[in-house]
């Protein structure tokens, strides 16, 4: 069940999207998260829309793959919707007992749904085409300067490139102790909730016994190797911008400016919902 | 001038209770004194519990001296200031082949002590490579490490240490954990190492067979060091390894049975061939 979930992951593909620079799809995405706040009515999807269909175009990424991401949150996106369209005060369109669907409630459920399911989209492109360790690097960059306020961003950064390179070994022992369990007769599928909790605890406490000791020989191995925090470090894979980077940056501030503009005339457009 | 010198050391691992009470004091290693020299292949044979793997953090100053003194290339591990030189030059491989790898790529975790050393870029590109190539694995570089068989993972380790230019590599139980054919390869690999590019190897195990090629090997026995010599030498005191829960190779131990016997066969025998050889001389 876990291996379903395609968020985070990265596709490998030859794309002009992965060749650019992780700052550059970090900051793309934020660019791109904050744009679908930003307006109220249907005409900014328009803009959004395009933008997001050619980039998954460009990404070479299957759109069914990406959709799968999508599967993580269906709940959440049900539970936002559904309330939205119950609880949201206004113009009735039809009743049923106790329970109203208003005008408002429809528009803000339609707006929530597809918000989210675009913050979605776009973000795990943005995982899709680049390598966790691109990630780190990037992140470590941007928040680099964040160290003058005391954040230890290498350290950071260092725990969640560890992290990533942790997780399919871990996943695995978790398999191979719950086979081991289930051999001497662990249940882990029957019975309720409170029942199948209890039933993970001889699964977690080796579990992290484990992890522990691992932690513990990765801390040995990574000081043996002379790893003594950021300072004086040099890196094998330096992020440097390239030209088709400064084009990528036009091409977002474009896509900002053309939403921004149709948020500030959208309210003189004609209204469609 | 000595890759490694130890001088009476011992070292104490000290239980405490929550109060900070000394509880127990288990002493590792009582007296141990050693030499190895530059470019010799040297083995440290022990069964579990037998303190070698505490002697080998301290070659590369991990552990640090409770009595004693420990040279790494003419260097005291005891004093701060040296550790990174020390870290450097001697580099180590652990057992467990997946918990000493740090990054998601081949090349990037052979490139991960020269950035900790502050290599300029060019120059990582060039050891990762040249390091890859020295443990055969330049074909998987752009490969996940989870995805390489235990032996290949543990060569990638070698390299990450290669890539330091180490003067010297300890070797911490490396195929405790590989199936035969991943010894085979780790072991070889090391051997070329040290013939080709000149590298002490010092290899801490339990595997008989791994010592054979070694130049000398040392025993050791609840903290201390019980029997050293060639290999040969060793081999030829089957008993006594017995004593120290060590197993000698079959061809050994069949030579040692037959002569027991009272069949007339050289002691310390170590291949097949020589058993073969030492047999035919046999007049019936």
């Amino acid at each position: 069940m876990i291996r379903d979930i395609t968020i985070g992951q990265y596709y490998p593909a030859d794309s002009i999207l992965h060749r650019l620079d992780p700052r550059l799809k970090l900051n793309g995405t934020l660019i791109f998260i904050i744009s679908i706040f930003l307006f109220n009515t249907f005409y900014g999807y328009i803009a959004v829309t395009i933008f997001l269909a050619s980039i998954i175009k460009m990404s070479k990424v299957p759109f069914k793959f990406i959709a799968r991401g999508l599967k993580a949150i269906i709940v959440i996106l049900l539970f936002t919707m559904t309330f939205n369209l119950l609880l949201t005060p206004g113009d009735v369109l039809l009743q049923v007992g106790f329970l109203k669907i208003t005008r408002q409630g429809l528009h803000s459920a339609l707006f929530m749904g597809i918000r989210l399911t675009y913050l979605i989209l776009g973000s795990s492109l943005m995982t899709f085409t680049t390598t966790p360790n691109q990630l780190t690097d990037g992140l470590e960059r941007l928040l680099w300067p964040l160290r003058r306020i005391k954040v230890p961003v290498h350290e950071i950064a260092m725990m969640m490139s560890i992290a990533l390179r942790f997780i399919p070994i871990l996943l695995e022992e978790t398999d191979k102790i719950m086979k081991a369990q289930m051999a001497r007769g662990a249940d882990f599928e029957s019975g309720g909730i409170i029942k199948r909790a209890k039933g993970l605890v001889p699964l977690l406490v080796p579990l992290f016994v484990s992890a522990f000791r691992r932690a513990n020989d990765l801390a040995m191995a990574m000081e043996a190797r002379c790893y003594r925090g950021g300072e004086g470090r040099t890196k094998m894979k330096p992020l440097r911008y390239e030209g088709r980077d400064g084009l990528a940056y036009i091409v977002l501030l474009a896509y900002l400016a053309v939403v921004i503009v149709i948020s500030i005339f959208e309210d003189r457009l004609p209204v469609i919902l | 001038m000595e890759m490694v010198k130890v001088e009476n050391l011992a070292f104490e691992y000290i239980r405490r209770d929550e109060e900070g009470n000394v509880e127990s004091i288990n002493r590792a290693i009582d007296g141990v004194n050693l030499d190895v020299k530059k470019g010799d292949f040297i083995a440290v044979l022990g069964a579990n519990g037998s303190g070698k793997s505490t002697l080998a953090k301290h070659i590369n100053a991990i552990l640090y001296p409770t009595e004693g003194t420990v040279w790494v290339n003419g260097l005291n591990t005891s004093e701060e200031q040296n550790i990174w030189e020390i870290r450097r030059s001697a580099g180590m491989v652990f057992q467990n082949p997946d918990n000493q790898i740090v990054a998601t790529v081949v090349e990037e975790d052979v490139g991960f002590g020269p950035e900790n050393l502050g290599v300029p870029t060019d120059e990582i590109w060039q050891r990762v490579e040249k390091s890859l190539e020295a443990v055969n694995m330049l074909e998987h570089r752009d490969k996940s490490p989870n995805k390489l068989s235990g032996g290949q993972k543990q060569r990638v380790a070698i390299a990450g240490i290669m890539a330091m230019k180490p003067e010297c590599i300890v070797l911490d139980e490396p195929t405790a954990m590989l199936d035969p054919d991943g010894r085979n390869d780790v072991i070889s690999t090391i051997h070329k190492l040290n013939q080709q590019d000149n590298i002490t190897v010092i290899l801490i195990t339990h595997h008989m067979s791994e010592v054979i090629n070694a130049d000398k090997v040392f025993v050791m026995n609840k903290g201390q060091v019980v029997l050293q010599g060639s290999p040969r030498e060793i081999f030829s005191e089957v008993d006594k390894l017995k004593s120290y829960r060590l197993d000698v190779p079959q061809v050994t131990e069949l030579a040692y049975e037959l002569r027991k016997a009272g069949l007339d066969i050289p002691k310390g025998i170590l291949y097949v061939e020589e058993l073969v050889e030492a047999l035919g001389k046999i007049k019936r």
